[in-house]
């Protein structure tokens, strides 16, 4: 399909703007301005909606598609909290007008939005305060890390590692080396957990801290979390729970009950905010006391008289991590679903996440290798080896489910699972989507054994066939123009 | 049931069956008894129109009837409905990251032809597909920055925006960085301030065009001693008024960021907001985020893809490029569609509408005894003005009488409490304006 650039038609227009309703003149010096113009696509406002309908028809989306991304949670996103995200007294709110004298009075209802978010995922979570700030799950992660380096640095600690399990997502390691720490990775032991002998052997006392993502990215409950939090905290260490899969555990248990000082969460994992094929996101940090008075500015307040506030009379705390309050068009959508969920609403939400999970589990183990025998949480993991032996790897088997008109799950994470296949259903896909999932899976098996050839090829029914990556890597072009 | 479970309790005991358990609760074993919520205090569901009631209810406690005159790098800028038409669609809103680009050629050629309107918009080589915004963006220019260069000294103007100097500061107080802002004094960058402190220690200088007090520059004699003492020139920029101004490129910067914000995103209460990253072709490899590239597929048909993926977290890990994952592609795709729709000549239109609306506030302002003008750099959009009396009062007093007039530099400048930095959109009309010149007097 063309670029919009190759539509482009001289003089054509897409919008058109107000005449000056000013009589004066304005210039600015020559030696300011750009010499050429730039050279955005001239097309009609049809042109613009034909051209991105058209490209948009060619996306895989949850709308359209099962999308069983192991780990991305792509549960369905409710409509109307698309229509509360576009509320105009919140949508065209400027996030200056609370910091005007007085100005607070101006965003009230903004401001209770948060508020009200923020006590709902301590009460969710256990912990004793929330930062709604966090622009995605990483900024969250770091935002986090950088909660523990000032805890450690309160109290004279000199701290130089962070502990993670191997089979945490590529954020933990690379959050934690960006504020500063060097990172040691602990293996699984055969039952998925943490290795305990491993890990006694890495504490020391210039251990920061330990981030875990609980359930882990096997899907499993880590079996031995007490234990865990008890021989970092004899180090004074801190531990950081990764909330990506906090949609496992919602009423099960509580972050902030179970040895946990901080936590983030990933509102379009777990409150279904939607992906938008790749952010924004959101992604808000809860703390204990500990680490309360850390915590980055501003912060929303409830004064004595009922009304909102932002404060910024922390002095202990890390300071700015964002422009402004966090991703409110996330957030004011986080805040709707949960509030029409409710409690029970959420523990069903959890119970079905974990009981479509294992049901899958269950049905697809006689064809696909479990990469650990026992019951999952809201995903479970598979090694392809099976099929990689007859010469269809995971890869083969995802551009398979493609032609199937099913996104496949997740590939080759975590990578300690060989030909790693991961599979979250979400609890929004009902049984028969499920199990026409799993005939495909079967026939996929089926073929590999009659003919792994044919894998090479798939998938075939798609706008374009498999790219080659290696090219796109090599004689880089990442822009329509060549500016060099 | 909620309405987004789908099973039926019938369908539950199958499945059940299927694992071989009795309930629900059996599933969750290996959570110990020990570990169970201590509570679990929240309210019970609402119905869909419950939820909207409240929320629109909760709307009304803000107060949306202010003209607004606020900028400080996030404007008021009209976006046609054919944009939210276009993102609402469920294909683009709720896909996920492209990793199968077989079935996500929709999202990555947007991004493509995003990061493509970036490169023309800035005369830069190449450009990602995102960063969370133009704080963050920035942020890690700097990081990048430091490390092709291995250096970590930086010079910042202080003209670049303090809530980005801010975050900056946060990010890297505990990395031990030389960091030197330079004073500024609402006007063009400090040329001495900068080569004073510029030397071969230095990884960056950093700056912003126009600048937090709308002041228009040409940083090209400033980059040229950046590059002589091996140091990269970094500016954060706004995009809508690249419609009319010297590009970065064309001054020769090495990285570009900014807010992408005023190009076809709604205010939001400060966010979503979109930032970019773009830079010369030869620092491509060591850019973070996600970047598209082209290629060809199998029967050699035009194809996108993420691609150099190995400087990135989820492959490189401890020694990725940054730590960033999700970012804001759906933005990034409504600033696409927002930039072909406004098109080339729109957008030269939509600067000169801004800097003349702009101009006619700051003459009009001129015209009241006791507030300066200055006219001794040129501006945009936005400007500040010398007051009479403490700008944060006067902006109260605007307030209640309709107006949001302007934000006061005072917040963030220490002795400036006298200024106002006031931005005019295209959507300002003259009435409007001339009611504001109308208020103030009263004010004042």
């Amino acid at each position: 399909m063309k670029l919009i650039f190759e539509k482009s038609v001289q003089g054509r227009r897409g919008f058109r703007l107000p005449a000056s309703d000013v009589n004066v003149k304005a210039e600015i010096p020559a030696k300011y301005l750009r010499v050429n113009d730039a050279q955005l696509p001239e097309v009609s406002e049809l042109d613009a909606v034909r051209h991105y309908t058209h490209l948009s028809q060619k996306n895989f989306s949850i709308d359209t598609h099962f999308y069983p991304l192991g780990s991305c949670t792509m549960k369905y996103n409710p409509k109307f909290t698309e229509g509360l995200a576009r509320v105009s007294s919140f949508m065209n709110l400027h996030p200056l007008l609370p910091q005007l004298e007085g100005g607070e009075t101006l965003t009230q209802g903004a401001l209770e939005v948060l508020y009200d978010l923020e006590q709902l995922m301590c009460a969710m979570t256990g912990f004793d305060a929330f930062t709604l700030q966090p622009l995605a799950g990483a900024h969250g992660e770091l935002t986090g890390i950088m909660l523990m380096a000032a805890y450690h640095q309160s109290k004279g600690n000199k701290k130089k590692y962070i502990i993670i399990p191997d089979s945490a997502h590529g954020t933990n390691p690379a959050s934690a080396a960006i504020a500063g720490y060097e990172t040691i990775s602990i293996p699984s032991d055969k039952n998925g957990n943490m290795d305990l002998a491993k890990l006694k052997e890495a504490i020391t006392p210039e251990v920061a801290g330990l981030m875990m993502t609980v359930p882990s990215t096997l899907g499993l409950f880590e079996n031995n979390i007490d234990e865990i939090a008890k021989l970092i905290h004899g180090v004074d260490g801190i531990m950081y729970y990764d909330g990506a899969n906090l949609n496992a555990v919602l009423g099960r248990c509580r972050p902030g009950d179970i040895g946990f000082d901080v936590m983030h969460i990933n509102t379009h994992k777990t409150f279904t905010t939607p992906h938008g094929g790749g952010g924004p996101g959101a992604g808000p940090v809860g703390v204990n006391k500990k680490l309360e008075k850390f915590l980055p500015i501003s912060r929303v307040i409830r004064r004595s008289n009922g009304q909102f506030a932002l404060s910024y009379d922390f002095p202990d705390s890390i300071g700015y991590i964002a422009p402004f309050y966090g991703n409110f068009g996330l957030l004011i959508r986080a805040y709707g679903y949960i509030l029409m969920l409710g409690k029970q609403g959420l523990i069903d939400t959890t119970n079905h996440a974990v009981l479509n999970a294992n049901y899958m589990k269950e049905r697809l183990k006689p064809y696909y290798k479990l990469a650990y025998e026992r019951i999952c949480m809201h995903e479970s993991v598979f090694s392809a080896t099976l099929q990689a032996d007859r010469g269809v790897h995971a890869i083969d088997l995802a551009k398979y489910l493609i032609d199937q008109g099913v996104h496949p799950p997740t590939v080759y994470f975590p990578l300690i699972v060989p030909e790693a296949i991961m599979i979250e259903p979400t609890e929004s896909e009902s049984k028969p989507v499920m199990d026409e999932f799993i005939d495909f899976m079967i026939q996929a098996d089926q073929l590999s054994k009659d003919n792994p050839a044919v894998f090479k090829d798939f998938p075939k029914t798609m706008p374009i066939s498999r790219p080659d990556e290696v090219k796109a890597a090599r004689d880089i072009k990442t822009s329509f123009f060549h500016h060099s | 049931m909620n309405p987004y479970i789908a099973n039926t309790p019938l369908e539950v005991q199958e499945m059940l069956k299927v694992i071989g358990v009795k309930s629900i609760d059996d599933l969750f074993v290996d959570i110990k008894h020990s570990l169970r919520p201590k509570s679990f205090d929240l309210p019970e569901g609402l119905s869909e129109l419950e939820v909207v009631r409240r929320v629109v209810s909760m709307g009304l406690k803000n107060n949306i009837h202010l003209v607004p005159f606020v900028g400080g790098g996030f404007y008021d800028h009209f976006i046609p409905s054919a944009v939210d038409a276009l993102i609402s669609r469920g294909e683009f809103y709720t896909a996920y990251t492209p990793y199968q680009p077989e079935c996500a050629q929709g999202t990555l050629q947007s991004l493509f032809e995003f990061q493509s309107s970036i490169c023309t918009l800035t005369e830069m080589d190449v450009a990602n597909a995102s960063l969370y915004d133009g704080g963050t963006a920035l942020y890690e220019a700097m990081m990048m920055a430091i490390r092709l260069t291995d250096r970590t000294k930086i010079i910042m103007d202080g003209g670049v925006s303090p809530i980005y100097r801010k975050i900056l500061k946060t990010y890297t107080s505990h990395l031990h960085f030389e960091f030197i802002e330079t004073p500024v004094i609402h006007g063009q960058a400090s040329r001495e301030d900068i080569l004073k402190h510029l030397d071969d220690k230095t990884a960056a200088v950093i700056v912003q065009n126009p600048n937090f007090f709308g002041v228009i520059d040409d940083h090209s004699d400033i980059f040229d001693q950046v590059h002589k003492v091996g140091a990269m020139a970094l500016s954060s920029v706004y995009p809508v008024a690249l419609g009319l101004l010297k590009t970065p490129g064309a001054m020769g910067a090495d990285i570009v960021t900014g807010e992408g914000q005023s190009m076809g995103l709604p205010l939001n209460f400060g966010g979503p907001y979109l930032g970019f990253m773009a830079a010369r072709k030869k620092f491509i490899r060591k850019m973070p985020g996600r970047i598209v590239g082209e290629t060809l597929d199998g029967q050699g048909r035009r194809a996108f893809v993420n691609t150099l993926q190995a400087r990135e977290q989820h492959i490189r890990r401890e020694k990725a490029t940054s730590n960033i994952c999700t970012n804001v592609s759906l933005c990034a795709v409504q600033s696409a569609i927002y930039m072909s729709m406004l098109g080339k000549e729109g957008l030269k239109e939509l600067a000169q509408l801004n800097l003349q609306k702009a101009e006619f506030m700051r003459q009009e302002l001129g015209k009241i005894p006791g507030v300066i003008v200055k006219r001794s750099s040129p501006t945009f959009n936005e400007f500040a003005v010398v007051l009479p009396k403490d700008a944060s009062v006067v902006v109260g007093g605007m307030i209640k009488k309709g107006f949001a007039a302007g934000f006061p530099l005072g917040r963030y400048y220490p002795g400036m409490e006298k200024y106002l930095l006031v931005a005019v959109t295209e959507k300002r009309t003259k009435q409007e304006i001339l009611d504001y010149i109308k208020a103030l007097k009263d004010v004042l």
